[in-house]
């Protein structure tokens, strides 16, 4: 048969109707007609739980639902849109395509607004007239929809064989010829009417329904049938064993008769091969017509089995009644410490040695975990509350160990874990620290700013199978690099494991892994993968895994140097020449509203309306956009459940004023020269105070698109007009840190992370808090913005605040002047680590441009040129300044 | 003038590149865009594209003029947002007419002014509807999932207005673009199909969604066979995908397309992915390669490019087209 002309439906998902799919089923129970239920729920505005009778009908197997709101109590207009705008929002019932099901034009209209797949109309017909038909069919063509035509005329509903191929043959000329209608859009019902109710008339209600499908299929072309199936069984209502048994064998009929559409309940259809035998001759006999006494015979045996009941699912509801190791598993995956104490107490008496209760039933459990964990099926918030439950259960158990003596915990393998030297951010390294201890490793944490020296000494006196180094700035990058040049310098072979924010695959296999000859060193992008690649590194197929690996590396070396070669650096001078230029003559500058420097704090209170939470479930690998990813298909019931989790702690920290928002900024004179901008004393206009010094962009542009620096958002000293600049350090204060050792300290790796992760999202609100009362009132240049929580995270301000080590001004030293200018390290107390990182980790620094044409962009990669030029007009050697840029340099 | 569907039988046509990057490259002011029309209108109206054809003219101008030496064969009109709802940002919604109107005819007018030129190549103007700010089958507010901030019936009457004056304007064809709600879209045809039937005539549409991610989706959740046979039920002359994507993270997604549709098939694609800051900066050579793969696959009828593209990508890709031959709709 032609391609192009099979029915095609969409919800999100298409569904295409072919011979091979042989029958559409559609389900009927979001019907106020047909299900008392629904009805209930939508005369008490109860949608949340009308909702949930579509999903199980899309669960059940509906490949289309069908919506009804006809009923006098309802508005169903407003009925209808209401639950067909919600159904929108369920990825999982809007996949298959809304059947919109009203007697009434308008309902039929207003559910076609709602729906952005194609669906279809159920139903028109010439009841009213050609006129009317035409009229509405026309519109559901431009609407794009498909049409359920009902066996009904002028005259009144087909009722015979003779009268409903008769209407049918109408409609159908009068769609495809007069509305050009495609005529696979086309689905008739020819009405299916009950059996078995004892009236004459009656008896061949099946039989001609059956008989005039097979002539709409055979004579018009590509047309499609459909009909209410449970309409046949009326008479046996109560029954639900005839019932599932007639429209089994209806169904069976009709479709060898070439029915390819039903509305039917799945859940009230039995599998036509596993019906009774003695009931299917019977039900047969009725449907077509065989026997004179079949009604008869088949209410005798519907009495018979009247008192047998449907079979009821039972739920056990009630896990404690479990076994108990069962229960200890149970308690892992779902997190619950409740019982974790008497279950473990009750276990520990199974087993000769309590340890045996660890390597058994505990580890039994935290497999599970682990593998549901490894299949998308469970997420880190969850396993991090698993890892506190088996916490919990090992300090139970401890004790008994320790007196039993000689009893010690197996291992799968050990793991040194280390933030590299001059960097203090460890929220992902631990991360992968507890996940990995969840996989039975034991973990040897050296917590944050380690030297390479330490990190040696301590895996060899270990014997660690596995390091893993962690950082977030781009000197740690470098550090990374020193390590694995020691490493290899003292011949040790222990597989490396790389991660990190700044981190990447290509920076591993360039940089580090090349100065890594006798071991290998790997990246790692999450902490999913961790477990997987820590347990390749010490199972029997290393050699291979490594071997691999190294190849992989191998090509990446290759196509960076390729692609390297392929995108040629300016020289710094051209670069210069291709600045981006503004037409200074034609701006105003804003002057400030005052100059110099300030210090501020802000309560908890303020900033939680600036909360950028995206980067937040991001922490916990949860990706997603917020608030999207609360109501995400797949991770968003544990995005809700870790949100709530973070909100009931903002609720303490401001309760309890566990931190304390300190900040300092200041605004100043300036004018640029060059690459460069001199910062001049607020008062002493002539008096300069500071220079900083900006990176250029060096990468060959498409025409017309500039070579940047941040030095072009300033004007320049020989226009003669005066500029200004602001900058800034906040943080989120030292307390973060002790309470979250305090939490470690009672294994509580969940209370510490999320009190990390919230403190730094706190300083990120502060920064943004503090940039938009710059620039509406401090300096106060766009003192009419105005601009939601999402507007300031897209960034839809006048104005730049780029970071010193970000990408806009990578280089991490001039974080020493912007700190001495503000006099930051003692007004905030956030000082700079030997890598120029700022500790408290949750801090955060930068400057303020002003002008409208101010935007991000990176330096990228720069030739060394421009280092040797920086380190010139730095007045420091070369050696030391490309110490610093060498990760932005070939 | 030769029908474009004829000519669609014997090439591959190319569609301009990006509107925005192109205006960008002039580091307008604020003044550029209220010049002789909105001088003492209240909102801010930078960053307002559209109201360049008004009140910068020689700017869009300029643009058509680059593409189409560079080679492109229809030129998008600067109409991107030029709906009530769009306009309703600047509260400029009394203008949309002027705005779709002016913006067609500074397009038809350097178009003949080409195809006078070169009789050989006639160049096409496709009035471009954007998919406004607002989307009719998702809400806004994620607490309250029923709600909507556009009805089917607001669109409808606003894409009208926009389809009415294009047209006035002069257009040859009408694009339906850059879709990322399905239902937005659905009005827009509605829309357009009413104003042919009362104009009696019919002018080709082009219909082009936005897969906005690897999961092959439009942002209302909608798979990319799933779209298509939601805007099937209009007899298009093009169906195809622009933004979000680059060119060869587009390839799946076509070849879904390709292999579906009764329409000939259309891509524009971004200079590909945004760097860290939101910039689209692929060299013209990079996205030709990727757009040869297209080629050789027979996969595209029209080709173009969307954000970051500039006549320099357009050159490439026009020069690489000349060495294909199209492939005909797949309807068996």
């Amino acid at each position: 048969m032609n391609k192009y002309k099979l029915l095609k439906l969409s919800g999100l998902e298409p569904l295409i109707v072919s011979p091979e799919n042989n029958f559409v089923n559609v389900g009927e129970r979001t019907n106020v007609t047909g299900s008392r239920k629904f009805l209930r729920l939508i005369k008490e505005g109860n949608f949340e739980e009308a909702l949930s009778v579509a999903r199980e009908q899309v669960e059940g197997g509906a490949q289309i639902i069908d919506v009804n709101m006809d009923e006098g109590m309802i508005d169903g207009k407003e009925a209808m849109i209401k639950f067909l705008n919600l159904i929108a929002s369920e990825p999982d019932i809007a996949r298959v395509p809304i059947m919109i099901d009203s007697s009434k034009w308008e309902i039929i209209e207003a559910g076609l607004q709602c729906i952005q797949g194609k669906g279809v109309v159920n139903s028109i017909s010439l009841k009213e007239g050609e006129e009317i038909f035409i009229k509405y069919a026309k519109k559901i063509k431009r609407y794009g929809a498909a049409v359920i035509v009902m066996a009904f005329d002028e005259i009144g509903q087909a009722d015979t064989y003779e009268r409903r191929i008769e209407i049918c043959e109408r409609s159908y000329r009068i769609l495809v010829d007069k509305v050009q209608f495609p005529p696979e859009d086309i689905i008739f019902d020819p009405n299916i009417f009950p059996v078995a109710t004892g009236m004459e008339e009656h008896r061949n209600n099946a039989l001609d329904f059956f008989r005039a499908t097979k002539w709409i299929r055979e004579n018009l072309p590509y047309a499609h049938v459909s009909g209410g199936v449970s309409n046949v069984s009326f008479s046996f209502r109560g029954n639900n064993v005839v019932r599932e048994a007639m429209h089994a064998a209806f169904l069976y009929h009709a479709i060898q008769h070439g029915m390819t559409m039903g509305i039917v309940n799945p859940s009230l259809l039995e599998v036509y091969d596993d019906v009774d035998k003695e009931l299917l001759i019977k039900v047969e006999d009725v449907l077509l017509n065989r026997r004179d006494d079949a009604t008869e015979r088949l209410l005798e045996y519907a009495e018979k089995v009247k008192g047998e009941k449907g079979k009821k699912k039972s739920v056990d509801l009630s896990w404690r009644e479990k076994e108990v190791k069962e229960r200890l598993a149970y308690a892992l995956i779902k997190g619950i410490t409740d019982y974790i104490d008497e279950d473990v107490e009750e276990c520990r008496k199974l087993y000769t040695h309590p340890i045996e209760v660890i390597e058994g039933p505990l580890m039994d459990g935290m497999n599970i975990v682990g593998d549901l964990f490894g299949n998308g099926k469970m997420f880190l918030p969850q396993v991090v509350k698993s890892a506190r439950v088996m916490k919990k259960a090992v300090a139970y158990l401890l004790p008994f160990i320790e007196a039993e003596k000689g009893g010690k915990q197996e291992f799968a393998g050990k793991v040194l874990m280390a933030t590299v030297k001059g960097d203090v951010h460890d929220i992902g390294k631990n991360i992968v620290g507890v996940v990995l201890a969840c996989n039975n490793y034991e973990i040897i944490d050296l917590g944050v700013m380690v030297p390479a020296s330490e990190i040696i000494q301590k895996a060899k006196e270990h014997q660690v199978d596995v390091v893993g180094l962690s950082g977030l700035i781009t000197p740690s990058l470098d550090e990374m690099v020193t390590i694995a040049k020691e490493m290899e310098k003292e011949g040790l072979d222990i597989p490396l494991i790389i991660g990190g924010a700044t981190t990447s695959r290509v920076h591993t296999a360039v940089k580090i892994d090349e100065h890594y000859n006798n071991g290998q060193a790997i990246h790692v992008s999450d902490a999913s993968r961790a477990v997987t690649v820590v347990e390749k590194l010490i199972g029997k197929e290393k050699e291979l895994f490594i071997q691999g690996i190294k190849e992989e590396y191998q090509r990446v070396r290759d196509h960076y140097e390729k692609s390297r070669k392929q995108k040629p650096l300016l020289s710094i001078k051209e670069a210069r020449k291709n600045r981006f230029k503004i037409d200074w003559e034609s701006i105003k500058i804003d002057i400030p509203n005052f100059t110099g420097v300030r210090e501020i704090t802000v309560s908890v209170k303020d900033l939680i309306p600036y909360i950028d939470w995206t980067p937040f479930f991001r922490t916990w690998q949860l990706f997603g956009k917020y608030p999207d990813i609360l109501d995400d298909k797949i991770v968003g019931q544990e995005a809700r459940k870790l949100f709530h989790d973070a909100k009931e702690m903002l609720d303490q920290i401001l309760l309890e004023s566990w931190l304390e928002h300190r900040g300092v900024y200041g605004i100043f004179p300036a004018n640029s020269v060059g690459d460069d901008i001199e910062i001049y004393h607020p008062k002493q206009k002539e008096r300069r105070i500071h220079t900083q010094y900006t990176l250029r962009q060096q990468t060959k542009k498409a025409e017309g698109v500039p070579n940047y620096a941040l030095s072009d958002f300033i004007a320049p000293k020989e226009s003669g007009i005066k500029d200004y600049i602001g900058c800034f350090v906040v943080t989120s204060g030292m307390e973060a840190r002790e309470r979250a050792k305090t939490f470690e300290k009672t294994g509580d790796d969940y209370q510490a992370i999320m009190l990390k992760a919230l403190a730094d999202r706190l300083a990120e609100a502060f920064a943004e808090y503090l940039h938009e009362h710059v620039r509406k009132e401090y300096w106060g240049y766009s003192k009419n913005e105005y601009l939601n929580n999402e507007g300031l995270i897209k960034e839809k301000y006048r104005g730049i605040r780029p970071a010193p080590g970000y990408p806009a001004c990578p280089d991490h030293t001039e974080k020493i002047g912007l700190f001495k200018l503000l006099n930051a390290t003692e007004k905030t107390g956030v000082i700079l680590t030997d890598s120029l990182a700022m500790d408290p980790p949750a801090s955060v620094s930068g400057w303020y441009f002003a002008s409208e044409h101010a935007k991000y962009f990176g330096v990228g990669r720069i030739g060394k040129d421009q280092v040797e030029d920086l380190a010139k007009r730095k007045g420091v050697s070369y050696h030391e300044m490309e110490k610093w840029l060498r990760a932005n340099m070939d | 003038m030769k029908d474009i569907k004829e000519i669609l039988k014997e090439r591959i046509l190319i569609l301009d590149g990006a509107m925005g990057t192109m205006i960008q490259r002039h580091q307008l002011t604020e003044e550029d865009f209220r010049k002789g029309w909105f001088e003492n209108h209240k909102e801010p109206l930078k960053g307002n594209n559209d109201l360049l054809s008004l009140t910068r003219p020689d700017i869009i101008k300029g643009i058509h003029q680059a593409y189409f030496e560079a080679g492109a064969d229809i030129a998008e009109t600067n109409t991107f947002s030029g709906t009530t709802v769009a306009q309703a940002d600047y509260n400029l919604e009394d203008f949309v007419y002027e705005i779709n109107y002016h913006s067609a005819k500074i397009a038809r007018e350097v178009a003949d002014e080409f195809t006078k030129k070169e009789p050989h190549k006639p160049r096409f103007v496709a009035g471009a509807m954007g998919p406004t700010n607002r989307t009719a089958s998702i809400s806004p507010d994620v607490n309250n999932p029923g709600f909507r901030a556009i009805s089917f019936e607001e669109l409808r009457i606003a894409y009208k207005q926009q389809a009415e004056a294009l047209i006035d304007g002069g257009v040859d064809i009408l694009l339906v673009e850059t879709v990322f709600d399905t239902l937005n879209a659905k009005a827009a045809l509605f829309a357009i199909d009413e104003v042919f039937e009362e104009r009696n005539k019919r002018l080709p549409v082009m219909v082009s969604g936005t897969i906005t991610d690897q999961s092959g989706r439009t942002l209302t959740g909608q798979t990319t066979e799933a779209f298509l046979i939601s805007v099937s039920h209009m007899d298009l002359l093009s169906i195809g995908l622009n933004c979000a994507l680059g060119a060869s993270m587009m390839r799946p997604y076509l070849q879904v397309l390709k292999s579906n549709a009764p329409f000939y098939v259309s891509a524009h694609p971004n200079a590909g992915l945004p760097n860290e800051f939101g910039e689209y900066d692929e060299t013209p050579e990079l996205m030709g390669e990727q757009i040869k793969a297209f080629l050789e696959e027979g996969l595209v009828n029209i080709i173009g490019g969307c954000c970051g593209t500039t006549p320099e990508h357009i050159r490439v890709i026009s020069e690489l087209v000349k060495q294909y031959n199209p492939h005909p709709i797949q309807k068996a």
